[in-house]
């Protein structure tokens, strides 16, 4: 820490020096923290056994064979390699330099090998049907968080996500059950997250209303709303009303056959392609189109976008609108992408989910993209832990994303600065 | 405003037209300040300027009046409770099967539909009142006044709660926590509740203060983070929810912790009679000492808000965080201790939950929604206290009356929660009811008379 630089200005706030210390410690402690994790897993726990990985289902053409490992052999093992990371970028850090991204990836790899080789040991773990839940799960999680880089690159913050996955997830039902037409559900699903959006829109930018009330109580507005007609109106005429058709998964012919990524990534249906389409048209709008370059000035200086002739509010307006059509569009997973019926509040939080995706992404596609799939695995892992009958309670991985986004605003993981004018309204002067 | 704000003088904020930062639109900033302006020139004005006649006369008394109720904000919550309603009853009615069923033949007899439609209608909102206020099918009185009893027994909840919100929301915070929060002071409530065998009363008091600390230290954690690292306590407290829910899930189904021994089902065992709030009408209401609490909670905050040096510092960092720090208050530590305060609120809630409501054990659902109704009630409120604790018996009743419209009607409850949200989003855009109304805009009016004004100026 540079002390000379205290004595030259009067400090009010003594954290305001913590900004000039160049090297952050932030990733070594982390370090220690989980091989730590996997020191007591490993002493205080010790599992017995040998953990089997499989990675491909009978019926695929080309099979890859099971990985077993004796499982507190590799745990300890993975201690090791855990600890000389650790010391390695410990060594990194006093020497002023940064940790590698290569090293973090790295570390989190291992510490996940060991982690699932000691709670599967003794059982098998169904490697592909893991990734594609975590993928499946992660669906409804991206869309929703597309919708929410969107709205808060525009500089309206939607809290409303929820909402948004719930009435398309409604409509779809409702539509789709009428004309016995998937992509009619499709589109009705669109349109009705489109509708939340409007209103969200309409409420922070007409009316200056302050968004995140308007999102609180959108959220609350379509609960009742959906609730009320499922309970009046759907759950008595059931067969006609709510029985969706799905959409069946599509296996894609070439990339399809590839061993792992084909079975995880290319046998789905077609919401999880429209999805890869997404994430990738709204990275390159956002930041290589002039679509994106709008979005963007709007939401980090609105005064500055009005100089130069962007009309601030119905920019921002058209864009919470999209946004809430692509949110919508994710709510279909929860029906017609699963064929299940509606059901009354039946996203369980995968709105919430999606924001912290949003946040933990740093507003980002991409990112957010990211910590939605890691979501998506961390949920989708507790379901396959409890299945061979997991070591960890189940809440405490379902409360994972919760903690990891608090971890992440708080600035302890990575820095999370949102848009500028996010959340304020724009009053023209 | 309902808030009693006395005028202090000199103080900074009394000029200030309310504190009401959290949904004061700013077109709107206060109607009373318009008019007084609006005098304050006219006067000024008056004896400089021959008065054209019939262009500046000043509005009769009654206009005046007329015209601050109808831009008043007052107007703008009757009135959005009442379009709310009527957005019920809508839903109701179309939903209906007799309505349905009358709708065939509209145009044949279209006095048919009418008439279902309001049966439909007054059907269930009779049964709403009678289920939330008097009931008129009982003999004697004492029945009939039972579900005013148990609008108050929902409202306290609400009530305790809201004042929660309403107190962060005047430090220009969003308490959206609120179901956290709850969960984790009736958990705490809860197991000193039915672990420990203390005296009566002394057992009471200790799990209700533990349980304030409970919510109070949960709550804490956002703030705390708010103050030292600037996260935004909305995300923070929406995913401390999640954490408080899944915590408490846990909990409840290990044994040892909260789970009822011999039992395999995530709840808790019965309350310790010591510890249960007494009932303040007779066993034969459910209404307990927990709503005297509420009124006290009142109270408290009222005169934490308006009378101490703590809520003036408070509304100061509410209305300009900048200026608040710049007059030497010590705005992070404010921002720690509204959320432990706000805290210690909705934990009151919870506790009169496990302590009053629900004593034969509970559930993870016992915060019951009412975390996120505390929101919606300290909206309609306005933030201030006397207007949280009206707005939590206008919940309150609509919650005892949905439980009875559903069981005689078989109107889903959730009507509720549209009527709720849609109360809460038209009084936070009074623009929008007073179009619907066809009211007139406050400001709209002084737009109207700065122009023979500037004419005047203009002419000297």
């Amino acid at each position: 820490m540079s002390r000379t630089v205290e004595h030259h200005r009067v400090a009010p706030q003594p954290d305001a020096l913590a900004t000039t210390v160049v090297t952050s410690w932030k990733a070594p402690i982390a370090f220690a923290i989980f091989t730590l994790i996997a020191l007591a897993l490993a002493v205080f726990a010790p599992r017995p056994g040998e953990t089997t990985y499989r990675w491909s289902r009978e019926t695929d053409a080309i099979q890859v064979p099971d990985l077993t490992v004796p499982a507190m052999q590799a745990l300890w093992a993975v201690v090791a390699l855990l600890a000389v990371s650790t010391l390695y970028s410990v060594l990194l850090v006093r020497s002023k330099r940064r940790v590698p991204l290569w090293l973090i990836v790295v570390f989190a790899l291992l510490f996940m090998f060991g982690f699932l080789t000691w709670a599967g040991a003794g059982s098998s773990l169904p490697m592909i049907g893991l990734l594609f839940g975590s993928l499946s799960l992660a669906v409804p999680l991206i869309y929703g968080s597309l919708a929410g880089v969107i709205g808060e690159r525009a500089g309206v913050v939607n809290i409303a996500i929820e909402a948004q996955l719930l009435s398309g997830a409604f409509t779809a039902a409702v539509v789709a059950s009428i004309t016995g037409q998937p992509w009619l559900g499709l589109i009705a699903a669109m349109v009705a997250g489109m509708l939340v959006g409007m209103v969200l829109a309409a409420f922070a930018i007409k009316y200056f209303v302050d968004q995140v009330i308007v999102g609180v109580v959108l959220n609350v507005l379509v609960v009742g709303l959906t609730s009320f007609f499922f309970s009046q109106v759907l759950a008595p005429n059931a067969a006609a009303l709510n029985t969706p058709p799905r959409f069946d998964r599509l296996h894609i012919p070439v990339l399809g056959d590839i061993p792992i990524i084909g079975p995880v990534f290319f046998r789905q249906t077609i919401i999880v392609y429209l999805m890869y389409i997404a994430v990738a048209l709204v990275y390159i709008g956002l930041f290589h189109t002039r679509w994106g370059l709008r979005v963007r000035a709007v939401g980090e200086h609105p005064q500055a976008a009005d100089t130069v002739g962007i009309r601030v509010n119905s920019t921002r307006f058209w864009n919470v609108a999209l946004a809430g059509a692509i949110a919508g569009l994710g709510g279909t997973f929860f029906t017609i992408g699963s064929g299940i019926a509606f059901n009354k509040e039946m996203t369980a939080g995968a709105g919430f989910i999606a924001l912290a995706a949003v946040i933990f992404g740093q507003w980002d596609p991409i990112k957010a993209t990211l910590a939605a799939l890691l979501f998506g695995f961390a949920s989708n892992l507790q379901n396959t832990l409890s299945v061979i009958g997991s070591p960890v309670p189940s809440e405490f991985m379902l409360m994972l994303p919760y903690v990891v986004t608090i971890f992440a605003v708080a600035g302890l993981v990575g820095k999370s600065r949102a848009p500028a004018a996010d959340g304020k309204p724009y009053i023209k002067s | 405003m309902s808030d009693p704000q006395p005028p202090k003088g000199d103080a900074p904020g009394a000029n200030e037209p309310d504190a009401d930062v959290a949904i004061e639109e700013p077109a709107a900033a206060s109607p009373e300040g318009g008019t007084a302006t609006d005098d304050v020139r006219a006067t000024a004005s008056g004896p400089g300027i021959p008065a054209e006649p019939g262009e500046v006369q000043p509005p009769s008394k009654w206009q005046t009046m007329l015209r601050q109720i109808a831009t008043g904000n007052a107007i703008i919550s009757v009135l959005a409770v009442v379009l709310a309603l009527l957005v019920g009853a809508i839903m109701i009615a179309f939903t209906d099967e007799r309505v349905q069923a009358a709708s065939g033949y509209f145009f044949a007899r279209p006095g048919d539909t009418l008439l279902a439609i309001w049966e439909s209608v007054a059907g269930a909102y009779s049964a709403l009142f009678q289920g939330s206020v008097y009931n008129f099918r009982r003999d004697d009185f004492l029945a009939g006044i039972r579900p005013l009893t148990e609008t108050l027994t929902f409202a306290t909840p609400l009530i305790a709660g809201g004042l929660g919100v309403a107190l962060a929301f005047r430090v220009g915070m969003f308490n959206i926590g609120g179901r956290g929060q709850m969960l984790i002071a009736a958990s705490v409530a809860g197991w000193i509740g039915f672990g420990f065998d203390l005296p009566w009363g002394i057992h009471m008091i200790v799990a209700l203060i533990g349980g304030l600390v409970g919510g109070a230290l949960w709550a804490g954690i956002a703030g705390l983070l708010k103050a030292r690292t600037g996260a935004h306590e909305v995300i923070v407290t929406i995913m401390l929810n999640y954490v408080a829910f899944y915590l408490v899930s846990w909990m409840l189904r290990t044994p040892g912790l909260l789970q009822a021994p011999g039992s395999s089902n995530p709840k808790t065992p019965a309350m310790n009679p010591n510890a249960v709030f007494p009932d303040l009408l007779g066993p034969q209401f459910n209404l307990h000492f927990g709503f005297i609490l509420a009124i006290l909670a009142t109270i408290v905050v009222w005169w934490i808000l308006s009378r101490s040096s703590l809520g003036f510092k408070f509304r100061a960092v509410g209305i300009n965080p900048n200026a608040a720090r710049v007059a030497g208050i010590n705005v992070k530590g404010m921002y720690f201790y509204a959320m432990l305060i706000s805290g210690a609120l909705l934990g009151l809630a919870g506790v009169s939950q496990v302590l009053g409501t629900v004593t034969t054990g509970f559930t993870a659902g016992i915060d019951a929604g009412i975390g996120f109704d505390a929101i919606t009630v300290a909206l309609l409120g306005r933030s201030t206290p006397w207007g949280t604790f009206a707005a939590g018996i206008l919940f309150g009743a609509f919650k005892a009356g949905g439980f009875s419209m559903q069981a005689a009607e078989g109107v889903p409850i959730e009507i509720v929660l549209v009527v709720q949200s849609l109360i809460v989003l038209f009084i936070a855009a009074p623009p929008l009811v007073r179009t619907i109304f066809g009211l007139p805009q406050p400001g709209s009016k002084p737009k109207r008379s700065r122009k023979p004004d500037t004419k005047g100026v203009k002419a000297k």
